[in-house]
Formats: structure tokens, sequence, C-alpha cells
């Protein structure tokens, strides 16, 4: 199954002059046909693509919708509590087999023509396959046997999916690396509840996005809010994180690090108003939430994954593509089963801070669209990637771009250009 | 879909003629002020001590506490609006208010419970394009602060969970 189908061969399409990653060619962003060889490449290639939380599908026959790249997907908890992800594709007319996005059931009955499959993606039943009074029917060569919903490889870590189309995708903690995995169990340290949720549409290519959010020059630049309020301590020791193969970033800081120890170990830190130019200097306050006095990360997962933690608020995004030109962000805001209500509270205050209302973070759903603008009639001309030099690696410094080369790195070995 | 309940307005012979018309001005200026580009009057219209969100249809009937915003008090109304102004980076546009008539679904003492639906057209300058940005209704809580019609809590409950870009004018 492909999508880059009747489409020229991808070293055709894509022309990465430059060897290393420190020049992005533009076409990138904008070419249909290379956007159609990723669907193949990337999201059906080697990778773990998130699709949401454990606890969107508590019970056993719970079910909901999800997507990697442009493929609709299915994901099931089974009888037995496993969980198990299907494409949302019906073998019969290609229909989406579930078309609302949450549900509960022992099977799944394709709307169009009540084809019927079971958790496994095996097709079970086919209405009227023998036909209505010996007229009709199905003929004889035809074996449900080989007629399926397409099965993806699935794994989970701290009740986060993911899945794969691919066999050659190593094992999901293998692909991670113990510095990821680490980082997710430290982030998501309890029970996850879900706080709220809401998607953002990008008039930009999602790997624009995808550069963003690990781009670690940009933020004291273009999110002004801190400054402006002069929220000075956020001008805090920081760096970058990456996993041995260097496919996943985590660009993270340390608010109070010009502070005294102790303080570090006490409850909530107060906001300090002679500091700020804050009315309610009470959106910052925060309590000190993890031993290692990061007040801010973002993680990134090779290809679409963003776990974050902004002061308390901490959730999950996912990218999804939608074309060349358009792509959109699935937001969910997360806490714990074990916060007491100051917490909870302290999370949904400081949602503010995030989404495409965030103080801090809401130029990002438009930034992507300046450069989609910027770039037309130049699609040959190369993008500069060069803060911190032109190598891939972990940085004790926040001015750097090397988690974006990074991520051109991955993608250049999977696009093989 | 329900969306919290439809509540039918209360009897017009419940409530003075007066206060009937003096809430719909509120409620319909407090959505001028932001489609006039006067937002720095925007939060006189709330109490000091407030609550101030926007939430998706869908996650309101979840009953999940966030959604695109959340604001417990006027000063963080004003640092919205500072924020605004003076940090925020985005394409210049502006609202267009269409509001439904207020309906006053209940009174509990000094307390009015009102509903308006509304809807928002977002125009980009420059460019010109039109798009309806939201549609919904207000959940509002309306107290009189001495003898003057302030909101105490506003729920925004969009009917789409969806935002195209970024949000920054108030709805």
């Amino acid at each position: 199954m492909a999508q880059a189908v009747a489409t020229r061969a991808v070293r055709d399409l894509l022309h990465w002059n430059a060897t290393g990653v420190s020049r992005v060619p533009m076409q990138v962003y904008a070419d249909p046909g290379i956007y159609a060889w990723e669907q193949d490449l990337i999201f059906r290639g080697p990778t773990w693509n998130f699709l949401g939380l454990a606890i969107e599908a508590p019970n056993p026959n719970d079910h909901f919708t999800s997507v990697i790249g442009d493929t609709p997907i299915i994901v099931v908890r089974t009888k037995d509590g496993s969980i198990n992800a299907l494409v949302n594709r019906c073998a019969h007319k290609g229909a989406t087999v579930c078309y609302q996005p949450t549900g509960h059931g022992e099977t799944f009955t394709c709307p169009y023509h009540n084809w019927v499959y079971d958790h496994s993606g095996r097709l079970v039943s086919v209405a009227f396959e023998k036909g209505v009074q010996q007229l009709g029917g199905m003929p004889k060569q035809f074996d449900k046997a080989n007629h399926r919903l397409t099965r993806l490889r699935v794994e989970t870590i701290c009740g986060l999916i993911f899945a794969s189309f691919s066999e050659r995708a190593p094992p999901l903690e293998q692909y991670l690396g113990p510095v990821m995995t680490g980082h997710i169990r430290r982030t998501l340290h309890g029970t996850p509840k879900i706080l709220g949720r809401y998607r953002q549409m990008m008039q930009n290519n999602w790997k624009l996005y995808a550069e963003n959010a690990r781009d670690n020059y940009h933020p004291s630049l273009l999110h002004a809010f801190f400054a402006t309020f002069e929220l000075n301590r956020l001008s805090a020791e920081g760096g970058v994180r990456q996993d041995e193969a260097g496919w996943h970033h985590i660009v993270f800081a340390k608010r109070h690090t010009d502070q005294g120890h102790a303080e570090y170990e006490s409850g909530v830190i107060r906001a300090q108003k002679r500091e700020f130019g804050l009315a309610d200097p009470s959106l910052i306050d925060q309590w000190m939430e993890f031993d290692d006095q990061i007040t801010n990360s973002i993680q990134c997962l090779f290809p679409t994954f963003v776990l974050q933690q902004v002061l308390n608020s901490i959730g999950t995004r996912q990218i999804i593509p939608h074309g060349p030109e358009k792509s959109e962000l699935v937001w969910t805001l997360i806490g714990f089963e074990e916060d007491t209500e100051a917490q909870t509270y302290m999370r949904v205050k400081q949602s503010n801070l995030v989404g495409p209302a965030g103080l801090v973070s809401m130029e990002d759903g438009i930034i992507g669209n300046f450069v989609q603008r910027g770039i037309k009639g130049d699609l040959d001309a190369q993008a500069v990637v060069m803060m911190g030099g032109v190598d891939v690696g972990p940085a004790p410094t926040r001015a750097t771009e090397t988690s974006v080369r990074g991520f051109w790195r991955v993608y250049r070995e999977l696009m093989d250009v | 879909m329900s969306d919290g309940g439809f509540r039918p307005s209360l009897d017009p012979r419940e409530i003075s003629e007066q206060t009937c018309r003096r809430i719909e001005a509120l409620v319909a200026d407090c959505a001028a002020v932001i489609d006039g580009g006067q937002l720095e009057l925007w939060p006189d219209y709330f109490t000091e001590k407030c609550l101030y969100r926007i939430i998706a249809r869908s996650e309101f009937e979840k009953g999940r506490p966030i959604g695109f915003v959340f604001c417990d008090n006027r000063n963080m109304l004003i640092d919205r609006v500072r924020a605004m102004r003076s940090a925020n980076v985005f394409q210049p546009h502006v609202y267009r208010h269409v509001l439904g008539p207020p309906r006053i679904v209940r009174r509990r003492d000094a307390v009015f419970d009102v509903e308006t639906s509304y809807i928002v057209i977002r125009t980009a300058m420059p460019g010109g394009a039109m798009d309806v940005f939201s549609a919904g209704r207000y959940l509002d809580e309306i107290v009189f602060e001495a003898d003057v019609p302030k909101l105490r809590s506003r729920t925004v409950i969009a009917d789409s969970d969806s935002i195209d870009m970024l949000l920054v004018l108030p709805i």
C-alpha cells in the first residue's frame, strides 16, 4: 500500500545538493510529490507514530480514531485489555469503518455495506455473502481470509500509544533510546488524566512545525511575552538533549537556577511582583514538580510527537499533515490522578500559556505560514540552519539549531535523498 | 448533542423591563468594544473576581476544565489585552460579533443567568479574507455591582474544538 502512486522517483523530485543538513531546500515545504513520498517513507517507514492516550480507551471494547500522516487509524482496547491499531479503511470500498471519534463494541461494522471486522482487523462477516434466495452473493473464489483491516504494530510507554506500519522499526524503547524514555517517565510521573483537548489548524507544511518545536533559537526572539513582562528569570540555564542517533530531541530550561537550593524543595514558588510586569503574576506561580529543576521542556519524538512541560502545564501535541501547505496540531493537556486540587488548578491556569491562544505559544500557529508565504516563487532557495555549527548532537546551550539539523538528518536518511 | 442543556427563558414578567434592558446592553456593549478595537475597556465589563473562559462545546460537555482560555480574575483579562498590544506577534485582524437575543434563563437572588448565541466573523488585514472564526454561545452570570451590571462569569462555549491558526482577541 502506498501513496506516492505514479509520482516521480523521490530523487527526481527532491534536489538536496548540499551535503549535510545545515542547508535545507525550500521545495520540501511545498512540493506535492515530496509530500506523497513522505507518507510512504516517513509515516509508513521505520518510525513510531503517536496515536493517543491509553486512557482514551479505558475499558475493553472501547475504541477511538486517530491518524498517522494522512492515514486514518482505529485504536481499540481488546477484550483482553491490550491495544490494537488498524487502518480505518474498509477492505471493500475503502470507506472509513469508524466515522465517530469514539465508540464501544465487540466488532466494527462498516456503515456502507455492513462488512464486519473483529478487533484484530479480521473480516468476520460480509452482508449477503451467499446472496439472497440463491441469487447474487460473492463468487466461490471470494475468501474472507484474503480481506482485512491492515493491522499495525503497537507499543505503549507511560500510557502513550505509538504504532508503526513497518517491521523495520526497532522496538519502541530501542527506537527512543534511554535519554528519551527516561524523560518521558520523568514527565509522565503519575496516572494521567485528560484536563483538556483542542485542535489548531496551521496554514503551513507539517515539517515547519516539527522544526519549530525543535528550534530553541526562536523562543526568546519570536515569543516576546516573557521578555516584555520582564519575566527575566527565564533567561536561565538550559540546553539540548538528544538520543544517541540524534532522531529525538529535548530542549529544556531551568527557570529558577539563580535561586537558593532550599526553594527548589519547597512547594509553590511565588512569582515576585517587583520583577514582573503582569497585573496577575500568579499566572506563573508554579510548584517545583521535578527534582531536576527543569521548568520548561519540549520533547520531540520523530516524526510528529511533542511532549511538553511548560511550568506545570503538561501535555502532548500530535502533528497531522494535511497536504503540502496545511497541517494540524492536536493538543491534549494532562494532569495526574495523584494531583491535589490546588495542583490541578495550577495546571488549568497555566494552560493560558500554551495552545492557539497561549500567551507564549500563539505565534507558533502563524509563523509557519509566514515561511510558507515567504518561500513562494523561490522553491530553489535553501534555508540556513547553522546556529551552533553544522553538526548534530547534545549542547549545553540553547543558542543552537542542532535539533533542527537532527530532524533533517533523519529525514534525508529515510527519504534516501 | 447537548451542550449543557437547553433552559427556557424566564417569564419576562418576573424581571423589570429596565433590568432586562440593562442586561441586554451589557452583553451587546461587551461585544461591541472588541469589534471596535477598544480592548482596554473590555475588562471593565467584568467584576474584579470573575471567571472568563473559552472552551469547546465537546469539552464542556465532558466537564473538562481546560479550554482555549481560562482567566479567574480581571487582572488576567488586563494581562491578555496588554500581551496582545505589546508582546504577541500576529497578522492584524478584526472581529465582527453578531449576537442573538440575550435570554435570561434564571434569577438567583442578585445573579442573573443569561445565555446568548454568537457568530464571530474574522477579517484579516491586509488581505481582506473573511471567515466564520467561531460560533457558539455565552453562558453568563451577571450581577449588579453598585447598580452597574457586570459579568461575574462568562463561559464562551465554541461549537468547534478547532481554532484556525491562533486566537488572540477575546470572543
